[in-house]
């Protein structure tokens, strides 16, 4: 089993530490994490606003920016044929604008106003390629173009448009097929449904799942509304306060949460059909990622601390455990309860 | 009793695309909003629910139709009537950054209304008033917020700070516009219950605009769902009853959108019961129902005749075929 998941990492991130440099102090906004993303997996990342989803995707790409800067950790990428492997982290300039795109791209979170106003939506399609193939032909761009809308069903005719004639919808598709446009072997994408609305928000997921089953793309999601993530991702990890708490195959971190934050989040959810009674809130607010922990970061909302049932031990929730086939939380105490002899640590 | 009747409502803009011509973003809407109310109003974005919102607050003149407050016409109000309307039709805005001035501290902007209409004698009075507030909003402590600027606050608190200065004037009702979308769903569930105990506490009506169906049934556990497509209203019913067995083709759409199933994992998506996905432009409506280029059920009739809004099986439905469709 364990071979088995290694052979199929794509990317494998491990102790990353990324801090910003902030007035009072220093925030670390990602805290030596440790996951693997798999080849051909939709997972998704999930947490809520300043968990760090943004910074851990930027460390994951070697974009850290000041105030911001990795201060430990090392993130792999296994190349597919030749069993290489590249320390992202490490690349040269050269290097890096070679692999991004080409290996891994991004839709980055509320990237629809990034698109240029006075460029025309295939000018972008061209600066993309040209950045790559300085030698490709304008007749074969488009063909490409042509064909990458097609993926997002998009007419060919708004290539000829500006960003402006698009609704908001059409501007996420149209880039959603921009980072396609040089068959990429990852694409990661910061909130890509977050500002649309039902109808829309469904079509693209369809159509990136449909994407993602055809092309067998990797696929990252990050977001902070489960929901919309619970149908297409194989796998789920839950961020809070700059770290992973939870991580495992989506039905088994949802459908039996082995920490108590996982817990919350899926409480809270409302749904169409069930009792909207049972759903109920966490209280309190994130922590402030500036201070010094000395206890579990959730400590302040953990039900199970206020009913005394959990010390919130600091040391203790510096690993992860394994609470079931290929799934680990960093609940001591949930884990516990679990497996009692708590094996298999992460 | 009823606070607010809408009549015949209609809603025209001046052209963004050319000049001279008028849009019609509202049309013939009808809608009563009882005391102690919830009404959830949902739909597609740009079908008009912020320019329904507006209206009723008074923000837009009808450009067709009647709005009335306790039973008078808004535009034939005396002095003393309309700035009791003002004061208790509230509007918590979907745009939370544009609805605060930038160069205000969030004091200054919240304790104005509280003096200008004596609901506070002095600044420690509306500082007082503020401070309850924000802390049933969740803005704790309240003075590291009071004293900002909106510009240093997140989308999250700003949206609860609205939600605060509606509060705040004891108004009857409250428009709110996704008052809840920049929170995460942590926070959310907290907010709407904020809500629904202001209803019961001091019986204010809302009118909660979303696109968001799960939380707009939370909200309205008791109330009427309105549902909303290019500028008219096609669907019109108790919460529950229209969310449990949908009528208008659109709004069947609409829920079969809504991610279901959380804890089953990855799972197949089928497609929705519509022939296309883009939503017709307003500046273009197509004729007769405006649904009809989507509608999986549409016949030549729907092309030329627009459906009025009626009553079928115990709601209110724009349809032409309700009777056949399955
Ligand atoms: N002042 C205005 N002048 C001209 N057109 C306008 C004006 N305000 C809104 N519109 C147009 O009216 C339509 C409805 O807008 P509205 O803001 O009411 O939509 P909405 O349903 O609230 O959408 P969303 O869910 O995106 O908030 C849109 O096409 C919008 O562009
Ligand atoms: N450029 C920056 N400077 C300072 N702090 C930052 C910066 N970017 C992010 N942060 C902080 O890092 C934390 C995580 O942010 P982010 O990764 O954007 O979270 P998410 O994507 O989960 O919402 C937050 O506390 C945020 O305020
Ligand atoms: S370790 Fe303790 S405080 Fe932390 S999440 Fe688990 S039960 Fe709660
Ligand atoms: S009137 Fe016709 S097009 Fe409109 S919803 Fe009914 S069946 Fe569909
Ligand atoms: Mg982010
Ligand atoms: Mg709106």
């Amino acid at each position: 089993m364990e071979q088995n998941i290694k052979e199929n990492t794509i990317i494998e991130v491990k102790d990353l530490t990324i801090d910003f440099k902030v007035e009072n102090g220093i925030l670390r906004a990602c805290d030596h994490t440790s996951f693997d993303i798999r080849r051909n997996e939709t997972v998704a990342i999930i947490g809520e606003s300043g968990s760090g989803k943004s910074t851990l995707c930027s460390g994951i790409l070697n974009m850290v920016n000041v105030p911001g800067k990795v201060t430990s950790g090392t993130v792999t990428y296994f190349s597919e044929y030749q069993h290489a492997k590249a320390d992202i982290l490490k690349m040269s300039p050269q290097e890096e604008t070679q692999f991004r795109w080409k290996e891994i791209s991004t839709v980055f979170q509320a990237a629809q106003n990034a698109l240029n106003p006075v460029l025309k939506i295939k000018e972008h399609f061209y600066e993309t390629i040209l950045a790559h193939q300085h030698n490709a032909k304008a007749e074969e761009m488009d063909e490409k173009i042509k064909k990458v809308l097609g993926y997002v069903r998009l007419d060919p005719a708004v290539m000829e448009y500006y960003p402006h004639h698009l609704s908001g919808g059409m501007k996420q598709r149209v880039l959603i097929a921009l980072s396609l446009v040089l068959d990429p072997k990852v694409i990661i994408l910061d909130e890509p449904t977050t500002a649309l609305d039902v109808v829309t928000q469904y079509y693209i997921l369809q159509l990136l799942s449909n994407i993602q089953k055809g092309f067998k793309i990797t696929m990252v999601f990050l977001t902070h509304d489960i929901a919309v993530v619970s149908n297409i991702a194989d796998r789920i990890a839950v961020m809070y306060g700059g770290e992973i708490v939870e991580y495992g195959r989506t039905e088994d971190v949802l459908g039996n949460p082995k920490h108590p934050y996982t817990k919350g989040l899926v409480d809270a959810i409302p749904t169409l059909h069930d009792d909207v009674t049972k759903r109920k809130a966490i209280h309190g607010t994130p922590p402030d990622l500036t201070q010094k922990f000395e206890y579990c970061k959730f400590k302040d909302r953990c039900p199970v601390y206020q009913e005394g049932k959990c010390e919130a031990d600091y040391e203790r929730t510096r690993t992860m455990y394994k609470t079931g086939d290929d799934r680990y939380s960093r609940c001591y105490t949930w884990a516990e309860q679990d497996t009692p002899n708590m094996n298999g640590g992460k | 009793m009823e606070l607010i009747k809408i009549e015949h409502l209609g809603i025209s803009f001046d052209s963004r695309t050319k000049k001279k011509e008028k849009v019609k973003i509202l049309q013939d809407i009808n809608l009563s909003i009882e005391e102690g109310e919830v009404i959830a109003l949902v739909g597609e974005s740009g079908c008009g629910k912020t320019t329904l919102g507006k209206t009723i607050v008074g923000l837009y003149p009808p450009s067709e139709g009647v709005i009335s407050y306790k039973g008078k016409d808004i535009t034939k109000l005396n002095k003393k009537e309309y700035m009791d309307y003002r004061l208790g039709v509230q509007m918590v805005h979907q745009d939370s950054f544009a609805a605060l001035n930038p160069n205000r501290t969030i004091f200054q902007s919240l304790s104005m209304p509280l003096l200008q209409n004596h609901i506070a004698k002095n600044k420690k009075e509306a500082e007082d008033i503020l401070r309850e507030y924000f802390t049933e909003v969740g803005l704790t402590p309240p003075e590291q917020f009071l004293y900002k600027y909106p510009h240093q606050l997140s989308g999250g608190q700003r949206q609860r700070i609205l939600l605060a200065r509606a509060l705040s004037v004891k108004p009857r009702v409250i428009v709110a516009d996704e008052p809840v979308s920049m929170v995460d769903v942590s926070l959310r569930i907290a907010l709407i219950d904020l809500m629904t105990r202001m209803n019961q506490k001091y019986r204010i009506s809302f009118v909660y605009i979303t696109h968001d169906l799960a939380t707009a049934r939370y909200v309205a556990k008791d109330g009427r769902l309105a549902v909303m497509y290019l500028g008219r209203i096609v669907e019109l019913n108790n919460i529950r009853e229209a969310i449990d067995n949908p009528r208008h083709p659109y709004f069947k759409a609409l829920i079969a959108a809504v991610p279901s199933d959380i804890g089953r994992g990855k799972s197949e998506m089928k497609d929705l019961p519509l022939r296309s996905l883009d939503m017709p432009s307003v500046n273009n409506p197509p004729t007769g129902c405006s649904f009809h280029t989507r509608c999986p059920y549409y016949q030549e009739r729907c092309e030329k005749e627009t459906p009025k809004l009626r009553e079928f099986e115990g709601g209110m439905i724009a349809c032409h075929f309700a009777e056949e469709i399955p």
